[in-house]
């Protein structure tokens, strides 16, 4: 999978790299399947004592098992994998509670994933220079609808309609990392009578 | 001086107006003709008696009807009052400015007597007449920010100071221009403006954050800044944004001048002497084209500026429907006779 272009953008919109091991008395792994390889890119180039401070958490694609065969294979001390990004963020909390100073977090994949395990690990306290992204795969977005607060997940179109509310989203590039979402605004508020044209531009 | 606290009201009927005694102390947010970002920050000093720079906190006629006004967003949507956990010593900072300004300088409405962390407070506009241990949060009925939030005109933000960085983690937010609180709170001062187009590339938020990290202790600043909101509406809040945005389609020529309101922000900024946090209280003046016409200065002056307006700027601040129609009403007022200098009326 090649590496994907964000264009510039406002401030708040976050921007990636790529992943590098840094030196740290723990390194921790949180990837989907757009991001899987390169977590193996950067744990396989590890000498094999270092496997014992490498823990991986993983959200793969249903109905996918090459890549979990193969994340297993790299050997890490710890191992786990989630059917939703949710529940993998959450283990990611259990494990980043006992972490010590000195700990590394690395986050693989798409927007939605990083951006909610930057979120996690900025609320279990780690400093920000201890958190490493790489953005992979489709440019969907998740959003948080500024009305009734719903997350929609996964979002590719512009605008979108909210799933809770049913209101027409104008999908803004302002973007929170505590929530881990952009926002989306109403786009026909002033005129809801005013017809729009429903286009995928996020992929 | 004893202030006549207006009944009135920011929706539905939309009762809300200004004294004819009033209007002339509004801040009226254009020093010259044209008008154009910078960072137009003064030292916050007591300017011209009656003005609304004369005092720390300046209260004014409408204090009671936007403190209710407050209640009612608060009641609706809590998510609008939110103080990460380390704010909670700024939360008393806040609270310690205003009462202790307030108390100064309206002494006939607030009093506040302190008997080491004893303190009580009377609230006379309000009704409030509370005792309280300072810097214990229990013995309030809320968080202290909140407590303080609800009895002091404007909204007001509370930035974390770190990392080289000014950062939003806490605010009571009620009559917001179009920002949303819950979606920004925890962000830093580049991230929090972020939408504002043109001012990125001025440098403006640049220059704006230098002067801010280094704001000292006793020595608060200000800066104006306006958008216009049509009906005298304070919670123009993007969660309430369907509420709000037909409005923008109601405006003819003949009710532009009721409909359309000048909407300043009287923005100052202070360092908080605990947390070292700095209090950013944005009090927002609404004002109809109607009532800002009656000053031959200001009328010839806003017409000017609203004819000239970037375009960038029309757009970023919703203007797009009624610019055309409110351009053209000013002109009746404008003969084109130069203006003074600065912003109070002739």
């Amino acid at each position: 999978m090649s590496e994907s272009i964000i264009e510039e953008s406002i401030l708040s919109r976050p921007t990636y790299g790529t992943l590098k091991i840094v030196p740290g008395l723990a390194h921790y792994f949180l990837a989907d399947a757009s991001g899987a390889e390169c977590v193996i890119r950067v744990v396989q180039e590890l000498p094999r004592d270092m496997m014992e401070k490498v823990h991986i958490l993983y959200v793969p694609t249903p109905g996918e098992a090459a890549l979990i065969t193969s994340l297993y294979a790299v050997g890490a001390k710890r191992f786990e994998h989630f059917p939703t990004i949710e529940e993998a963020v959450a283990k990611l909390g259990d494990w980043l509670s006992d972490a010590k100073m000195g700990t590394q977090l690395y986050l693989a994949g798409t927007e939605g994933l990083v951006g909610q395990g930057v979120a996690k690990g900025e609320e279990c306290g780690l400093d920000h220079t201890a958190v490493q992204c790489e953005h992979r795969g489709s440019l969907a977005r998740r959003v948080q609808c500024v009305h009734c607060k719903t997350m929609i997940e996964d979002v590719t179109t512009q605008p979108v309609k909210c799933p809770s509310c049913e209101l027409l989203l104008f999908v803004r590039d302002h973007y929170s990392r505590r929530l881990a979402a952009f926002q989306g605004v109403c786009i026909n508020a002033e005129d809801p009578t005013e017809e729009i044209e429903i286009k995928e531009v996020f992929k | 001086m004893t202030i006549q606290f207006k009944d009135e009201s920011f929706r539905g009927d939309f009762s809300y107006a200004n004294s004819p005694s009033n209007i002339p102390r509004f801040p009226f947010p254009f020093p010259e003709d044209e008008y154009m970002y910078s960072t137009n920050i003064e030292p916050h000093h007591a300017a011209r008696a009656g003005s609304p720079f004369e005092n720390a906190f300046d209260v004014d006629e409408h204090y009671v009807a936007e403190m209710k006004d407050r209640a009612l967003v608060l009641a609706e949507d809590p998510g609008r009052c939110q103080a990460l956990p380390h704010m909670e010593t700024a939360g008393w900072d806040f609270v310690e400015l205003v009462m202790v300004s307030k108390a100064r300088d309206y002494p006939d409405l607030f009093k506040l007597t302190i008997d080491g962390d004893r303190w009580h407070w009377i609230n006379k506009p309000l009704q409030i007449d509370d005792t309280f241990t300072f810097g214990d949060s229990s013995t309030l009925p809320c968080h202290p920010m909140e407590y303080i939030g609800r009895q002091v005109q404007g909204d007001h933000a509370i930035l974390d100071q770190r990392d080289g960085n000014l950062w939003l983690d806490a605010g009571i937010i009620t009559a917001q221009a179009d920002w949303s609180l819950d979606f920004d709170v925890g962000m830093n001062f580049f991230e929090w403006h972020a939408p504002v187009p043109l001012a990125h590339e001025l440098g403006v938020f640049q220059r704006a954050l230098k002067f801010l990290l280094t704001l000292p202790q006793g020595q608060p600043s200000r800066r104006l800044n306006w958008t216009l909101t049509v009906n005298p509406r304070l919670d123009t809040s993007p969660e309430n944004y369907p509420k709000w945005g037909p409005d923008r389609m109601t405006v003819t020529p003949e009710n532009i001048g009721e409909k359309v309101h000048l909407r300043v922000e009287l923005q100052t900024f202070w360092r908080l002497p605990r947390s070292n946090a700095i209090l950013f209280p944005i009090r927002t003046y609404l004002m109809a084209m109607n009532e800002v016409v009656t000053q031959p200065k200001w009328a010839r002056r806003i017409h000017r500026v609203m004819r000239d307006l970037r375009p960038e700027l029309v757009e970023y601040k919703g203007l797009s429907r009624y610019h055309p129609i409110l351009v053209e009403w000013l002109s009746q007022f404008d003969d084109g006779a130069p203006t003074s200098p600065g912003i109070f009326p002739d």
